[in-house]
């Protein structure tokens, strides 16, 4: 379970960023691309055992989980996708190389103690 | 009443560490010459058997050496050190995958100048090593005839990142019914135009495309043509 590697380095960069800019930190705002191979639940569970002992322990880990997107050269026009088996476009059937958005790994936001 | 909170934007890649020192080795791979492969499977997809030919045979014309990543045990490291050639094993205990700063450990005291190939066998798992860049010039996932034809269906992000599907144990094929046509198109599907060569590191079959693929790869990195 590669998650709770993930969840340590989510703690770790969160902490790294919030002591830059002196603050403390009460939420941790992720996205999490489709395509990252991460599963949300494993993720979760990850972020309470790794942030455990470290200033982010009782934070809480909030995930906005991004589709897959590819731009289809047929189309010209970016085509959301419903799931990861295919990189088939569905409204002209061709398949897209082109992925867009859909393998996010990031922090984009801190909520912080005022 | 709940105060709105204060919400700080930030963009921060989570890997961002493993990324910056994957890209540090790549150049220093770049600066020695050095041609980095990263195999990646499911549990006995057959990676010791081809990477152990395939040091025996590419040895007699290029310097290769191997890491291998091995939850527990150096069986692997062994089988690939009889080849000849040098070869570490990367015990990762409980870690499902390999990371870049295990690479630069074990790479301490390789001179790079004096490899030419270096073989990364990752730790058998289709899943978690996708999300970890090795500083490698080519991932190359590997699928057994006798693993099923929508295994890459099923691990999308593999395939998605992978740059070489390698089909092992050919050699099985009849036996199993594969469905050869079945696994182009699910490889094709999750990503288009992927090139697929189809081995038997047991029986031999493909090792010379095989072997032609990478001396291609290595001159490509080298500039000679
Ligand atoms: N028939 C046949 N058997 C093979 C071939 N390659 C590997 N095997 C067998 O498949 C089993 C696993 O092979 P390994 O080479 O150890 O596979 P691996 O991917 O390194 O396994 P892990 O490191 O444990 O993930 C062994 O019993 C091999 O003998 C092949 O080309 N043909
Ligand atoms: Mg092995
Ligand atoms: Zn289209």
């Amino acid at each position: 379970m590669h998650e709770l590697s993930i969840a340590t380095s989510i703690v770790s960069v969160a902490q790294q960023e919030a002591a830059a800019r002196g603050v403390e930190v009460e939420a941790v705002h992720l996205r999490l691309g489709a395509l990252s191979g991460v599963v949300v639940d494993s993720l979760l569970f990850g972020y309470e055992v790794a942030s455990q002992g470290t200033p982010l322990e009782g934070t809480r880990l909030l995930i906005e989980e991004v589709p897959l997107t590819i731009y289809c050269p047929s189309c010209q026009a970016e085509v959301e996708l419903e799931g990861i088996q295919s990189l088939r476009c569905p409204r002209c059937g061709e398949l897209s190389g082109e992925i867009r958005r859909g393998k996010e790994l990031e922090i984009v936001a801190l909520e912080v103690k005022d | 009443m709940t105060k709105t909170p204060r919400i700080l934007e930030v963009r921060a890649n989570v890997l961002k560490d493993n990324d910056l020192l994957a890209r540090s080795m790549r150049l220093r791979f770049a600066q020695t010459g050095t041609l980095v492969l990263n195999l990646v499977s499911s549990p006995g997809s057959g990676k010791t058997t081809l990477l152990r030919r395939t040091l025996l045979e590419l040895g007699q014309r290029y310097r290769v050496a191997a890491l291998v990543g091995d939850l527990a045990t150096d069986n692997d490291a062994k089988r690939l050190a009889e080849s000849g050639a040098p070869v570490r094993q990367i015990e990762t205990k409980t870690l499902c995958h390999l990371e870049a700063h295990m690479i630069e450990e074990h790479l301490q005291n390789w001179d790079l100048r004096q490899i030419d190939i270096l073989f990364i066998e990752n730790v058998g798992n289709l899943v978690c090593p996708s999300s970890w860049d090795l500083g490698e010039d080519l991932r190359i996932a590997l699928f057994s005839t006798t693993e099923g034809e929508d295994k890459p269906l099923k691990y999308p992000t593999l395939i998605n990142t992978a740059d070489i599907a390698l089909i092992t144990k050919i050699d099985l094929a009849e036996a199993v019914e594969f469905d050869r046509e079945a696994m182009y198109q699910n490889l094709r599907e999750m990503r288009p135009g992927i090139e697929i060569l189809e081995v038997s590191g047991k029986r031999g079959t493909g090792m010379a495309a095989w072997l032609e693929r990478l001396e291609r790869a290595l001159k490509a990195k080298r500039g000679q043509h």
